[in-house]
């Protein structure tokens, strides 16, 4: 019956890193402190800015930001809401940024008079902007701009 | 009794105090009951009975700030579709009788059917709007009573410049209930020929 202590030493050991492991490293997501099943604490939706100036690039040939409220404009099969204002037809009587003229380009870099299809959704680059607070703090700093 | 009825005139002595009370009530219960008939039509219940208006154009009204927002005042179908005076309201509701011919002969009875008939149903009501200055819309927000300082920039800026333009409602704003038909953006070749628009102008078939 010599093996029982021992037994018993190791089960303490095991039992005590166990819960000494669990006590360290409680783990926080960034949802905070709050069962998976209940609402988090921090629930706030987040609002879309008022209409604001240009924002400037961070980085060249950086997509440019969409800084207005695109709240109920859809791009369908049959109408792309953002071209009503920014294509080239439009875009000197609503005052909006040209659509670029990269977006002739198809992907053998061909020019072509109408926009190429692979641009239709827009948003898939150009993202409108929330008041959202970075959950994280970020470091990075624009890249300074050619010539600068 | 007696000077109650020397005032009669000669017509109500002929046909008798009772039938002309009759008619009085008769006439209070045909009009009540005609206009609640019609009120009964001009309900968003009414309009979505029908599946074409269910299953098509009410489906996309409700992604749309007319049907949900902050406030929870909403712009039902007749408030945009109906006008409210009583003369136009007639000529509206008889109008409307082709649209059940056309719900029997089953024109729109698809989605399919319904997207192939969308421009010239849009252009219906566009053309509506424009003839009557936007009626509809102008029932609720009078451009005179606007601030545009409380305006995003870009409706600010335009608002005013559209208006001493002559412009009405419909002229820029299509498509914010339900959606458009097919509309030549010249993106690829997607909706080549079909209808362009323009701010201002009523689209102009291209075909």
């Amino acid at each position: 019956m010599r093996f029982i202590p021992a037994l018993g030493l190791a089960a303490a050991l095991l039992l005590s890193g166990v819960s000494g492991a669990g006590a360290q490293q409680k783990l926080e997501s960034l949802r905070g402190d709050v069962p998976i099943e209940q609402l988090s604490k921090n629930d706030n939706m987040f609002r879309p800015e008022r209409d604001q100036e240009l924002i400037p690039r961070n980085f060249q040939k950086q997509p440019p930001l969409i800084p207005h409220s695109i709240k109920g404009y859809n791009i369908t099969q049959n109408f792309n809401k953002c071209m009503d204002c920014h294509s080239k037809e439009r875009a000197e009587e609503t005052g909006a940024t040209l659509v670029a003229k990269s977006h002739y380009l198809d992907r053998e870099d061909k020019k072509h008079p109408n926009i190429s299809p692979r641009r239709y959704f827009c948003l898939q680059c150009h993202v409108p902007q929330f008041d959202a607070k970075p959950l994280v703090e970020n470091t990075y700093k624009p890249a300074a701009k050619r010539g600068e | 009794m007696m000077s109650l009825e020397k005032l009669m005139p000669a017509w109500v002595k002929r046909v008798g105090v009772a039938t002309v009370l009759l008619l009085f009530v008769a006439g209070i219960v045909f009009w009540g009951g005609f206009n609640w008939a019609l009120e009964e039509t001009n309900k968003e219940a009414f309009c979505i009975s029908c599946h074409e208006m269910k299953e098509n154009v009410f489906k996309e009204y409700q992604n749309t700030v007319h049907y949900t927002n902050r406030t929870g005042v909403r712009a039902t179908c007749p408030d945009c579709h109906v006008p409210k005076e009583w003369g136009p309201k007639m000529v509206r509701k008889i109008q409307a009788s082709n649209e059940v011919f056309h719900k029997i002969l089953g024109s729109i009875d698809t989605p399919e059917k319904f997207n192939a008939k969308r421009p010239i149903l849009a252009q219906h009501e566009w053309d509506r709007m424009k003839a009557n200055d936007s009626q509809e819309c102008r029932n609720c927000h009078r451009y005179d009573y606007m601030d545009f300082t409380e305006q995003g920039n870009r409706a600010a800026k335009m608002h005013p410049k559209a208006f001493a333009a002559g412009k009405t409602c419909i002229d820029c704003h299509k498509g914010i209930a339900h959606q458009l038909p097919p509309i030549d953006q010249h993106i690829g070749e997607r909706n080549e020929g079909m209808l362009s628009m323009s701010s201002g102008n009523t689209p102009d078939e291209k075909k």
